[in-house]
Order: structure tokens, then sequence, then C-alpha cells
């Protein structure tokens, strides 16, 4: 449109009528699109180009690519990188799983108690990271009287460090995350649920269709979408785990729960070293991506845009 | 034989959400015990179950010895004042992608979705030499909020949510000369009400709860919001786990109330834009 203005002969009415029919609409995205400029092309240009760099407030200086040679060199990239995925497979199919039956079950309920249980199960997800971790870090006092410990007494089990040794730290933060709050996963499966419409499971029962017949043939395929969806947005999510590990471990005892973002956190505001930081977030964005386009493969005949 | 396996599947079910819903409630329920026994003494942190004696030493303790007051204070302008700016600004937007035809709709909006594969830590740093380095708005309320006036979540979410409101309402204000930002103040807005109220909620407890942003952007203690605050002290104050457990308390009850007092559009709301099943 500047374009259209600078030349010496404009054609008013051709111009005006662009303005008039989609001068709003641009007026109305235009904020976003600005911010999206400024905060984020701009900053993932720039964190290629200091992924290059020695960085300097003053004076950074090109490096070609050893901030990532220096990475591929380094033990605790890979360890990060190896706890990183030990996490994400440790957690996501289980927390699927975990959330399936939970809301299958939930579905069985009259309209009361599935609120009731919908609701109960949800209340967890409005805490924050900070305030579920700090609740954690108390139940997993390592003495004989912190609450875990104390369950496991029961059992004749003695006391286990959680966090504090290499052996159980990792573990630990999954355990907490199969006893997090699933409630949005269960919300997205019972609204699925309620979608498939009944006369599948009637005509099902007319031909004497065992219950696990239909629910094999009618009830999961049909909820396949959103079992993916959980899937990749968990995969996501726990690829960039860092509030529980910042609050609970620091990344330790000995690495063993420094994940990837927690690495890069340390990389960049630890010891301030802005190049290797980012040469290490590509790596994490080129995972997420791939997940994000192998999801896009999966959605694109099941969900519209 | 149907009947029966029905009534056997709902037992078991009953049994094992009730086992589930207790699992899930522990931790909070915990919290909230704990934050209520003084435990200062003691080298562990082992509230009792069923408490015997109540105490508030462990709020007395938080407040005295932090900004707490403060930090709600920051927490709730910052996510206030960004709740107002996502809910106008995307569906704004979110108006014109669904509705408005101009040349590069399309394409726009795909480049903006794409850019939610991009983790936050790739842009995080540049981020922080812009806003700290660049514009000097290190430890201001304007650093917190600046990246985030709209997320481009929220405006998938809205575009999702106008491409559901009628058309023909919109073609009828334009044949009545209503300007195109009238036709959204006096017509979309009203009827989108429940979806940005949804909207509304969801950002305003993501921005209550959000921590590494403005973790990284304060410095001073009178700046941070209850998170940062609330992690600082857990830091400085690391073995008066009563103190801990009633700050975090302090920082969650806020949220919980607004769940019970808005629980409809909790449970509803997250199914607004979301997989078609």
């Amino acid at each position: 449109m500047q374009l259209a203005t600078a030349k010496p002969k404009p054609t008013p009415p051709a111009y005006r009528r662009f303005l008039r029919d989609y001068g709003w609409a641009y007026l109305f995205i235009l904020a976003p699109v600005l911010l999206f400029l400024v905060f984020t092309l701009y900053p993932v240009i720039s964190a290629f180009i200091m992924s290059f760099q020695k960085y300097n407030i003053m004076k950074s200086k090109w490096i070609g690519f050893d901030n990532y040679t220096y990475m591929f060199q380094d033990d605790i990239f890979w360890k990060s990188i190896k706890n990183t995925v030990i996490f994400t497979l440790a957690t996501v199919p289980i927390n699927i799983i975990i959330t399936f039956i939970l809301a299958f079950f939930i579905f069985q309920m009259k309209s009361r108690w599935q609120t009731f249980f919908k609701a109960t199960l949800y209340l967890p997800s409005v805490a924050s990271g900070v305030t579920i971790s700090l609740v954690w870090l108390a139940m997993f006092d390592p003495t004989s009287s912190g609450l875990l410990n104390t369950f496991l007494g029961w059992f004749g089990i003695d006391p286990v460090i959680w966090l504090g040794q290499s052996k159980t730290a990792l573990f630990s933060l999954i355990l907490m995350s199969y006893l997090g709050s699933h409630g949005s996963g269960i919300i997205l499966y019972l609204a699925a649920m309620g979608g498939i419409p009944k006369s599948l499971y009637e005509a099902a029962d007319i031909d004497h269709a065992s219950g696990w017949t239909q629910f094999t043939k009618i009830t999961w395929p049909l909820l396949k979408p959103t079992t993916l969806y959980l899937l990749v947005t968990g995969v996501i999510t726990s690829f960039q785990v860092f509030i529980s590990v910042y609050m609970m471990t620091q990344g330790g005892p000995n690495f063993a729960t420094t994940t990837i973002a927690y690495l890069i956190y340390e990389s960049a505001f630890v010891f301030y070293d802005f190049g290797l930081a980012s040469a290490q977030s590509f790596v994490l964005a080129a995972f997420i991506i791939i997940v994000s386009v192998v999801q896009f493969k999966f959605f694109s005949s099941d969900v519209e845009y | 034989m149907q009947q029966k396996s029905k009534v056997v599947l709902v037992g078991v079910a009953t049994f094992v959400l009730l086992i589930w819903a207790l699992i899930t409630i522990i931790p909070l329920y915990w919290m909230i015990i704990g934050s209520f026994q003084d435990s200062a003494a003691s080298a562990s942190f082992n509230p009792r179950f069923i408490p015997d004696s109540w105490s508030i030493a462990p709020y007395e303790r938080f407040f005295n010895k932090t900004n707490a007051f403060r930090w709600l204070f920051n927490s709730l302008f910052v996510s206030g004042v960004l709740t107002v700016t996502n809910v106008f600004l995307a569906s704004l937007a979110g108006y014109a992608f669904a509705k408005l035809k101009f040349p590069g709709n399309k394409s726009v909006f795909w480049i903006l979705l794409s850019t939610m594969m991009i983790p936050s830590q790739v842009t995080l740093i540049p981020l922080y030499v812009l806003i700290i380095n660049i514009f000097s708005l290190g430890d201001t309320y304007t650093a917190i909020i600046l990246p985030s006036l709209v997320t481009v979540g929220n405006i998938f979410l809205m575009k999702q949510y106008m491409s559901s409101l009628p058309t023909s309402l919109i073609h009828a204000a334009r044949i009545d000369a209503c300007s195109e930002f009238g036709i959204f103040y006096k017509i979309i807005l009203p009827i989108a009400k429940p979806g940005l109220a949804v909207l509304a909620i969801f950002t305003f407890v993501a921005q209550w709860n959000e921590f590494f942003w403005p973790l990284l952007v304060t410095r001073s203690s009178s700046m941070r919001t209850i998170q940062v605050g609330l992690a600082s002290f857990k830091f400085a104050e690391s073995t008066d786990y009563g103190a801990i457990m009633a700050g975090a308390t302090v920082g969650a009850l806020p949220m919980i109330i607004l769940f019970f007092a808005l629980q409809k559009y909790f449970l509803q709301g997250i199914t607004v834009g979301a997989v078609k099943g």
C-alpha cells in the first residue's frame, strides 16, 4: 500500500477500493502481526545468528560451528537428551492410558457423578507448576516420616531418598507426572466420547457384539484423533519439562535429572553462554518440529482448521 | 448378561475413580493441612494427616519475611492486563481470520500458526536481550507483559470459535451500513461472550501461574510475581516447610476459588476449538 502512494500517478479508485474493502481486516490483525515480527520472527533469526557466535553484549565474535561441535562432544548434553527421552517415553504413553481409563470410567457414571469426578480430577490443574513442585518436594521427604516413605513403610519397604540420589531422582519426577492432574485430557476424551452416536452401539447390540468388541471396534477408533492430540501435546510438553526440575533438583544429583530445557536454562542464565544455549535450543526445536509435522500428517484428515 | 456386566463395570469404575480422586486431592490437602501446623522446629516436614492442633504461625512467618502482598498484587495486575489484551486482540484477529476476506488471509494465519511449533527456549534468549539490554525494560511490568500481549494459541482458539458464529448476521449489519469495527463491537462481541469468557479465564489462570519469563526479567523483590516470589522464598528458607506450604497455599488459593466459582467454564471451556472427536 505504501508503494502505491509513493507512485507519481496512483489510480485512486483502485487504491481506495482496496482500502475500503480490506483496510479494516488489516487493522484487525495489525497488532498480532507486529508482535509476531518483533517478539517471534526477530528472536528466531537472532537466536540462529547467536548460535554461530561467542555472544557478548558489546561485541559478539563469529566462531562458525564451534558451539555445535562443543555441544555434540559434551557428555552432559547427551545425558540431557537421554533424560528427556526417558522422561517422555515413560510419562506420555502411560499418562494417556491413565487419562483414557479415568475418562472411560467417568463416562459410565450418572451425570451428577460425572461432574463431581471431572471437577475433582481437574482441580489440581489450576495450581501452578511452582506450587505443585513445592508440595511434591515436601512429599518426597527422604526421612522415614516423609509422606511417601510413610506409605511405603506400611508395606515394610525401607525409606527411599527420592530426589537425593541419581538412581531414583528421574523416576521420582516421572512418578509425580503419573500422579499429577490428568483433568484436561479427561475432559477432551469425555467430550469426544459424548460425540459418538448412540446408534452405533445399538446396532452393535443387535449384532450381539460383546462389550470388548464394541470397545475395540467403535470407541477406540473414534477416539483416535483425541488420543493423537494428547500424544503430540504430551510429547511437546514433556520435551520442555523445566519447572519441576528447576524447583526440585536443579538438574541433579550428578545430572540425573538435567533435561534439555534445564540445560538450555543453565547455559544461558547460569553460565551466560548465549551462543551455546541457542545452539542447544535449536536441537530442542528440531525435535519438536519433527513431532509437530508428524502430528499434522496424522491430523490433517481429522481436524478442521 | 449385558445388564450384569454393566453393573460390574460401574462398580469397578466407581471404586477406581474414588481411589484416584483421593490420590489427586492428597497433595493439595497435604499442602493446606501442612500450612496450618507449626513445623519450623522439626527437621523434617511431617504434618499430621488429621491435625490435632492448628496454627497460623507459618503464615505469619511467610508474610513477615516476604513481600507477599506486593507479589499477589503484581500477579493480579499482570494477569489482569494480559487477560484484557489477549481477549481483545485475539478476538479481533480471530474474527478477521474467520469471517473477513482479504488478500493474504490464509497465508498470514498459517505463518502465525506455524510459529507455535517453535519452542519458547529458542526465542527466550534474544527476547531477553531485546527487553533487558536493548529496550532497558528490566524489572518493570512492561517487561513482563509486552511479549505476551496476545498469543498465537489464543488467536487460533478465537478463529475456531468465530468460524462457528452465523455469517448472516454480519451480512445484515453490513447492509445496515455498520463499519467493520462497529459490526465486530456491536454484533460479534455480544454473541461471542461465552467463548470470550472461556478465553479470559484460561488466560488469567495461565498468566497467574506463569513462572519462567517473570523470573528472567525481574530483579528486585518488589517486582516479583507470586510464583517467582514463592520460588525465591523456597530457595532462601529451604528448611521452613510450614512457611513454604503457607506460601504455596497463598499462591494457589485464588485459582482454586476461581475454579469453584466458575467450574462450568473450566470444565466445558477446554473443548472450545479442540479436536473434533
